[in-house]
C-alpha cells in the first residue's frame, strides 16, 4: 500500500536496499568458535585461536568456499563450567553458524555436544581426546587420537623407554580426560608388567597437593603419572620437588603451554608428557605448515594450534564437497573425510568420527619442549 | 612415622592460613556482629598487591619480602576501610541481612573488577622470601611453611595484644559489648569501626601473601575457597573469639590434609566438613566459644 505511494525512485532505492542486504546475508558463511580464551587455561585457548584463524584466512585467501567467504566468530568460555553451553547456544541461535569448532578439553566439549546434536550443526574439536566425547551423537567430530591410545602411549614408554615397574597416578577428579586417563594407564601398564602402587586424587582447582604428594612419596614410587592441565601439573611438579621426589614426572597433551615453564621452573625440567604435534618433528608437513604459522604469527606452532588448524581445515574440506552449509549434508560430508593431509598428520574418520593418529612424547630441556620418540598407534 | 610427621606439618601450614583469614572473620563478627564475606577477597587483592610489588623489589631476600609483605598490609587496611566506609557504613543500624547481601555483592564486585584489572588469567606469584628446604631424616620442611606458621603465630600474640591491651582494643571490645553504652562514655564508634575493619584487611592481604607463597598461582577468584574454608573454621572455633579461629584453622588445615593423603582424597572436602558438622553438633557454639542466654 505504502510503496505504491512513493515515487519511483525511492521504490527503486528500496528494493536496491533489500537486494544489498540480500547480498550481505549470503556474503559469508559463519563459523563458530568457542575456546578458553581467558581464565585458568587461557593458553589453551589462545593457541587454539591462532591455528583456526590461520586456517580460515587461508581459505579465504584462495577465493573462500563455495564461492563466498569465511566468517569466524569466536566465544570466550572463560576456562569455567557451564559457559560453553551458554555461548554455544549464542553461536547457534543467535549469529547462525553452520558449524563449531572447539573445545580443546573434553570437559567442555562434552557441554556444547548434546547442543550441537539437538540443532543439527556439525562439531569438529581440536583435542577432546575422553573417549566418550563423539559417542555423544553423529554430529560430533575430532581430529585428535583418544585417551585410550594416549594412555597406552605413556604406559609404553614408561616401561619400555623408562624401564620403570612402580608408578603412583595423581588424577583430577573433576575432568573427564583425567578420570580416563589413569584408567587406561593403569591397564595398560599392569597388563604390562608394572604396578600401581598408589593412586591419589585432587580436585581442578586445587592449589594444595602436599598431602598427596606426602603419601606418595611413602610409596616408594619410580615414576609419578599427572595426566591433569598445566596449572595444576605445574604446581603439582614443584610441591613434588619441594618435597623431595625426585622421580620423573609423566604427563599427557594438558601439560603443553608456556605457563608449564614460568610457573613450574625448574621442578618440571626432564619431565616427559605425550601429545599430539612437535614442530621439531622434520616431516615435510610439519616444516611447511610451521613455516606459515610462524610468518603469520611470529612464534612456532605447536600441538593445540596444529590440531585447530586440522579442524578448521577438516570442516573447510567438508563443506568444499558438501557444495552446501546445510547440517545435515555438512555432517555426511565430513563423516566421509578419508586421507586428508593435515599439519598433525594424515585424518580418516572411523564408524565412531575418531581418526587413527600417532603421538609424540616431549620432554622439557632447558625450559623448551623437545622431542623424544613418535608413537605409531 | 615419618608420613606422619610430614602430614602434620603440611597440614599445620595450610591450616595457619586459614586461621589468619578466620581471624578475619571472626573480629569484624566479634564488634559488629556480621560476616564480612568480602574479606576472602581482600585476601585476593593483597596477593595480587603482593605480585606488583614483588617486580619492584629484589626477588629472594628478607627485607624485599618483608616490604612487600608491609604494603600489600596497609594498601589492604586501607581497602577494608574504604569498604567500609562506603558499603558499610550508610547500612549501620539496618538489618543484618541487608549487610550481609550488601558483602556479598562487594565480595563479587572485587571478584570480578579483580577479572577486568588483574586479567583471568592465573599469574604466576614472584619468590619474594627467600626459600630453603630443610631435611630432618625423611621430613622435609620448606622454610615458606615455617615463615607462614611463625607470621601467623607472631600476627595472632599481637592481635591479642592490642584487642586486650591497648585503648583501641578496650574501645573494640566495649563496642562489641554494647554500642550505644560505648557511645554514651565518649568512644567514636566510627573509628573504632574502621580501626578494626583495617586491622582484619591487613590480616587478610598477609594471608594472601603467604598463600601466594606456598602456591603460587594467582587469579582474582583465588580468595573464595579459602575464604569459606577460613569461615568454617571461625564458626568451628567459636566466632568472635581469636584463639578460637586459630583453632579452628589449624583443625580444618589439618583434617584436610590427612583425608588428602589418604585413600579417600576424592572424597576430601566432604570428608573435613562432615567431621566439622558433627562437632558442631555436640558444640553449636563452636570449640571455644560460649554459650550466652539470650535476655527477654
Amino acid at each position: 500500500m505504502l510503496i505504491r505511494h512513493l515515487s519511483p525512485l525511492v521504490q527503486l532505492a528500496i528494493s536496491a536496499g533489500l537486494l544489498a542486504a540480500n547480498l550481505t546475508a549470503q556474503e559469508t558463511i559463519k563459523i563458530g568458535e568457542f575456546a578458553s580464551l581467558t581464565g585458568k587455561e587461557a593458553t589453551f585457548g589462545q593457541t587454539v585461536h591462532k591455528g583456526t584463524v590461520l586456517a580460515i584466512e587461508e581459505a579465504n585467501a584462495a577465493g573462500g568456499v563455495l564461492g563466498r567467504k569465511l566468517e569466524l566468530i569466536t566465544e570466550d568460555n572463560q576456562s569455567k563450567p557451564g559457559v560453553s553451553a551458554t555461548v554455544v547456544k549464542k553461536l547457534i541461535s543467535r549469529d547462525k553458524v553452520v558449524a563449531l569448532l572447539g573445545e580443546l578439553t573434553s570437559g567442555r566439549t562434552l557441554e556444547a555436544a548434546p547442543i550441537a546434536q539437538a540443532a543439527r550443526i556439525p562439531l569438529v574439536s581440536p583435542g577432546a581426546t575422553a573417549v566418550e566425547v563423539t559417542a555423544r551423537g553423529d554430529y560430533i567430530f575430532r581430529v585428535c587420537f583418544i585417551d585410550e591410545f594416549q594412555g597406552n602411549v605413556m604406559a609404553k614408554f614408561s616401561l619400555e623407554t623408562l624401564k620403570v615397574r612402580r608408578v603412583a597416578i595423581l588424577s583430577s577428579v573433576s575432568s573427564a580426560q583425567s578420570v580416563g586417563l589413569a584408567k587406561f594407564f593403569r591397564e595398560r601398564f599392569t597388563a604390562g608388567g608394572g604396578t600401581i602402587a598408589l593412586e591419589q586424587k585432587y580436585g581442578d582447582g586445587d592449589k594444595d597437593f602436599r598431602a598427596q604428594l606426602t603419601a606418595i612419596k611413602a610409596a616408594g614410587v619410580e615414576a609419578l603419572f599427572v595426566p591433569g592441565y598445566y596449572t595444576e601439573a605445574a604446581l603439582i611438579s614443584k610441591q613434588a620437588r619441594e618435597l623431595g621426589l625426585d622421580m620423573p614426572l609423566l604427563g599427557i597433551d594438558g601439560w603443553e603451554s608456556s605457563q608449564l615453564i614460568a610457573l613450574g621452573g625448574a621442578a618440571v625440567e626432564g619431565a616427559f608428557f605425550s601429545t599430539h604435534y612437535s614442530a621439531e618433528n622434520q616431516s615435510p608437513g610439519v616444516l611447511a605448515f610451521n613455516e606459515r604459522f610462524r610468518a603469520r604469527w611470529g612464534e612456532d606452532s605447536n600441538a593445540l594450534s596444529a590440531l585447530a588448524y586440522d579442524a578448521a581445515m577438516v570442516l573447510i574440506d567438508a563443506l568444499k564437497r558438501a557444495g552446501t552449509t546445510d547440517g545435515p549434508k555438512l555432517r555426511d560430508a565430513l563423516a566421509v573425510t578419508k586421507d586428508f593431509a593435515g599439519a598433525t598428520g594424515r585424518i580418516t574418520f572411523d564408524a565412531r568420527r575418531d581418526p587413527t593418529k600417532s603421538a609424540v612424547v616431549l620432554t622439557v630441556k632447558n625450559g623448551r619442549f623437545t622431542f623424544v620418540q613418535a608413537v605409531q598407534p | 612415622m615419618s608420613e606422619f610427621l610430614q602430614q602434620l606439618l603440611n597440614g599445620l601450614s595450610l591450616g595457619a592460613i586459614y586461621a589468619l583469614i578466620a581471624l578475619g572473620y571472626t573480629m569484624v563478627y566479634g564488634v559488629l556482629r556480621f560476616i564480612n564475606f568480602a574479606h576472602a577477597d581482600v585476601f585476593m587483592v593483597g596477593a595480587f598487591i603482593g605480585y606488583y610489588m614483588g617486580k619492584l623489589v629484589p626477588e629472594n631476600t628478607i627485607w624485599g619480602g618483608l616490604v612487600v609483605l608491609l604494603v600489600a598490609m596497609i594498601g589492604c587496611a586501607l581497602l577494608g576501610m574504604l569498604i567500609e566506609r562506603l558499603a558499610y557504613r550508610p547500612l549501620r543500624g539496618a538489618a543484618t541481612l541487608n549487610v550481609l547481601i550488601t558483602a556479598i555483592g562487594v565480595s563479587l564486585l572485587l571478584q570480578y573488577s579483580g577479572q577486568v584489572f588483574f586479567g583471568a588469567t592465573p599469574r604466576t606469584f614472584p619468590a619474594v622470601f627467600p626459600s630453603v628446604n630443610f631435611a630432618l631424616g625423611n621430613l622435609v620442611i620448606s622454610s615458606n611453611q615455617v615463615v607462614v606458621i611463625v607470621v601467623t603465630a607472631l600476627l595472632m600474640v599481637g592481635l591479642q595484644l592490642i584487642v586486650y591491651r591497648t585503648r583501641i582494643g578496650t574501645a573494640m571490645r566495649a563496642v562489641s559489648l554494647n554500642p550505644k553504652a560505648a557511645q554514651l562514655v565518649g568512644i567514636n564508634n566510627d573509628i573504632v569501626i574502621s580501626f578494626t575493619f583495617g586491622l582484619g584487611s591487613a590480616l587478610a592481604a598477609a594471608g594472601g601473601i603467604l598463600y601466594a607463597l606456598n602456591y603460587p598461582s594467582i587469579d582474582p577468584l583465588m580468595g573464595v575457597m579459602p575464604g569459606l574454608k577460613a569461615f568454617v573454621a571461625a564458626v568451628l572455633g567459636g566466632i568472635g573469639n581469636i584463639p578460637g579461629a586459630a583453632l579452628g584453622g589449624l583443625l580444618l588445615g589439618i583434617v584436610e590434609t590427612f583425608v588428602n593423603g589418604s585413600q579417600w582424597s576424592t572424597y576430601k572436602d566432604a570428608i573435613a566438613f562432615a567431621i566439622l558438622i558433627i562437632i558442631l553438633l555436640f558444640r553449636p557454639a563452636g570449640l571455644l566459644g560460649k554459650v550466652s542466654a539470650e535476655k527477654v
